[in-house]
């Protein structure tokens, strides 16, 4: 293993990822929600009356970020074609729903909450996406 | 002032997400890759997450209403199951083949990045194949009882 110091971005990455947790603290705090993104998506797939209009709302600030962050440059590296996107995509849908969360509903809020499904959840994705990675970059 | 809530929250989760890298899948997938050039930053992020999300949860288990007076919505479950652990797995193979995870995705397809269109889409179709099972699964049952 060698360490990639080009990319390397702790204090930037440790501010982002306060944030994030500020944000979870937030929701949780002031709506009593998971911020787990794939739940408040996936909830708004199959609605129910009564809970649609606070995952709207989120969803919203979350899709505006972009507009609040429009000075910050980011050059994101995509190596994957579009056959692969679709179905990386299909299955990170299926998959966190089945799974019940993602990143940030098992990795950030569970973890924070000291919950073993989120910490199961947490070394079951952590390690399915280093084996891929490892495939894809190395056997393939 | 409950929706104003919510969307200051997914705003503030999108600018971390952005501030800390998130929105590039090299980024991801560098940090993912143990046996190339290793990229340490998400655990950055999460570390920086957690650290304010632990004192969060803390407090919101001791209180029974949020400082809104909204119920609190916990999750109670303490069983491992196959649909955590397999539903995980799967998760995990999307993430690493692409780089992009939900929340990122969604940021990115914002920012107008044409391939987190294609990630989102196939996406929330895969949400919607998977709601589409639950139901014909359970509605059987549901009918039978």
């Amino acid at each position: 293993m060698t360490l990639d110091w080009t990319h390397f971005t702790p204090w930037a990455s440790a501010a982002g990822g306060a944030l994030i947790g500020l944000a979870a603290a937030m929701l949780v705090l002031l709506n009593g929600r998971i911020a787990g993104i794939s739940g408040i998506v996936g909830g708004l797939l199959v609605p129910r009356g009564g809970d649609i209009g606070w995952r709207l709302a989120f969803v919203g600030g979350l899709l505006v970020a972009p507009v609040a962050m429009s000075f910050y440059e980011v050059n994101p590296r995509i190596d994957a074609g579009f056959g692969t996107l679709a179905l990386a995509g299909v299955l990170v849908g299926i998959g966190t729903r089945y799974g019940s969360g993602c990143t940030s509903g098992h990795g950030v809020c569970g973890l924070s909450r000291l919950s073993p499904r989120s910490l199961v959840a947490t070394v079951a994705f952590m390690a399915a996406g280093v084996a891929t990675v490892f495939i894809v970059r190395h056997l393939v | 002032m409950n929706l104003l809530a919510a969307f200051g929250s997914g705003l503030v989760f999108g600018i971390g997400l952005i501030l800390s890298g998130m929105t590039d899948p090299g980024k991801v997938i560098g940090f993912l890759d143990l046996a190339g050039n290793w990229d340490p930053s998400l655990a950055f992020v999460m570390g920086g997450a957690i650290l304010v999300g632990f004192f969060a949860f803390a407090l919101a288990g001791r209180r029974s209403k949020t400082f809104l007076g909204a119920a609190l919505h916990l999750p109670q479950r303490r069983d491992i199951d196959n649909r955590l652990v397999g539903g995980s797995l799967l998760f995990g193979i999307g993430w690493g083949l692409a780089g992009f995870c939900p929340g990122p995705a969604l940021v990115s397809f914002a920012s107008g990045v044409d391939p987190a269109a294609v990630f989102v889409a196939a996406m929330l179709g895969g949400m919607l194949v998977y709601h589409a099972a639950e139901r014909l699964i359970h509605e059987p049952r549901r009918r039978a009882t």
